[in-house]
């Protein structure tokens, strides 16, 4: 069973092809960087990906199912562009409705869990609206992870971190990867997404350039994908 | 069984955030309060004039009121497009809108029951004679008030021009429930209890209620993912 499998996906947003017949396939315990110019089409397939937006033509179907049935959702974190938590609640209640809503059998325990994993157990009462922007990073972390999803979603996870967020998320993200779980991000950080990723996707202008392992040459030399399949 | 516990978790969690910030429920009370001061000292009504408006004047108010609380509804999701991570959740379009319906319908209640005791003394109605019917066309009403105008709240969340669209598309779709909890209203309160003259419309409040509860839950999940 594929992680990940996506069969002739197009997106239109009325008569502009947002993603063109995309076709990609990954397995378990594979971490995917989804790469490409911004408008290329990355959050429109990270979306779709997650279920939260569904495809003009073509399927998703993440660990054999498809992405809006209530069991794949329970095995998939997502991390967008928003940090996606309640500014009006504290950063426990945050995590525990968040626990409740994955089903989770002690949401007070996990919640205190990934606030300690997030170095936030020391604001555990405090109202998100008052934290600073790399506390609410760190909760927004905490809150992808917190059902400890087999398939991770994230869009741009790296981009307006603070040092110490980039940090926990990086350790986090490799942990995943040793546990086997599947990681699939888009990101414009080329240093870091190659790092941590098994598998490359390239995408201009709603069309895969390039899918296929990340080769050392890539680590070599970031712009060397550019190059020789973007628009350089 | 994992259903209506999804419902009560977002049911709590609208509840809990309202209660916490009271944007919405203090600026439909104070409407609600508004406007029945008001009309009590523009027109100053017999009993008889108030026995024959009250039904339709309360939906009215209560309708308008209730048009502040349900554009919040949807609308406070998209801070920090929580409304992406309830949908990326395994909870259920259906379930999430069931939560919401049953936090706006707690949060009108609200507003209905600090607005009917002011009505009753402003307009010397005595409502204590229909504690045990009035409760029940109140609730068949708001219930339908949630229902559609969570449903609109939730197809109007991303225009820019939400606030004026949601009233101008919920009240028109409205207009059987308000009619049928006018006149029942209006019944009551002049002292005519439910039953042979007025079944019909409880009928059809009862039935717009079932209808429209059943095509939204099941339509939401369209509307949400589009």
């Amino acid at each position: 069973m594929k992680a990940l499998e996506i069969d002739g996906v197009t997106k239109y947003f009325g008569d502009f092809p947002a993603l063109r017949d995309i076709q990609l396939s990954i397995e378990p315990g594979s971490a995917l960087a989804l790469l490409g110019r911004n408008g290329a089409g990355k959050t429109t397939l990270l979306r779709i990906l997650a279920g939260l937006s569904r495809p003009s033509k073509g399927s998703v179907r993440i660990l054999g199912k498809n992405v809006r049935e209530e069991e794949t959702r329970r095995r998939i974190g997502v991390l967008g562009h928003s940090i996606g938590i309640y500014d009006e609640f504290s950063a426990e209640e945050n995590l525990m409705l968040f626990a409740r809503m994955y089903g989770l059998a002690n949401p007070r325990m996990k919640a205190d869990e990934w606030l300690d994993r997030t170095g936030l157990a020391h604001v555990r009462d405090g109202l998100v609206r008052e934290f600073s922007r790399g506390m609410r990073q760190r909760l927004a972390v905490a809150r992808a992870f917190i059902h400890d999803p087999e398939v991770l979603l994230f869009d741009e996870p790296f981009t307006s971190l603070d040092d110490r967020a980039i940090a926990v998320l990086q350790d986090l993200l490799r942990g995943a990867r040793e546990q086997g779980r599947t990681v699939i991000m888009s990101t414009h950080q080329l240093r870091e997404a190659l790092e941590l990723s098994t598998h490359v996707a390239l995408l201009k202008r709603g069309a895969i350039a390039y899918s296929g392992e990340r080769l050392q040459e890539m680590l070599d030399d970031t712009g060397w994908l550019y190059r020789n399949y973007g628009d350089a | 069984m994992r259903f209506f516990r999804d419902v009560a978790t977002i049911a709590h969690k609208d509840l809990r955030a309202e209660l916490r910030t009271k944007e919405a429920l203090n600026a439909s009370i104070a409407f609600a309060l508004v406007i029945l001061v008001l009309f009590s000292f523009a027109f100053d009504p017999d009993p008889d004039e108030v026995h024959q408006f009250s039904g339709g004047f309360l939906w009215i108010v209560f309708s308008f009121a209730g048009a502040l609380t349900l554009n919040r509804s949807l609308a406070r999701e998209l801070v920090n497009d929580c409304l992406d991570t309830l949908l990326a959740s395994p909870v259920p379009a259906a379930a999430i809108f069931l939560g919401k319906v049953v936090a706006n319908f707690a949060l009108l209640a609200a507003v209905e029951i600090v607005a009917l005791p002011v009505f009753g003394i402003l307009y010397s109605v005595d409502l204590r004679a229909h504690l045990v019917e009035l409760p029940l066309v109140l609730a068949l009403g708001t219930w339908a008030l949630s229902v559609i105008g969570t449903m609109f709240s939730a197809l109007t969340v991303n225009l820019r021009l939400r606030e004026v669209m949601l009233p101008t598309l919920v009240y028109p779709l409205l207009i059987p429930a308000l009619i049928a909890s006018m006149i029942l209203t209006t019944d009551l309160i002049g002292g005519e209890p439910l039953g042979a003259g007025n079944s019909l419309w409880l009928k059809v409040l009862g039935l717009y209620d079932l209808v429209f509860t059943s095509l939204a839950m099941f339509f939401i999940d369209t509307v949400l993912v589009g």
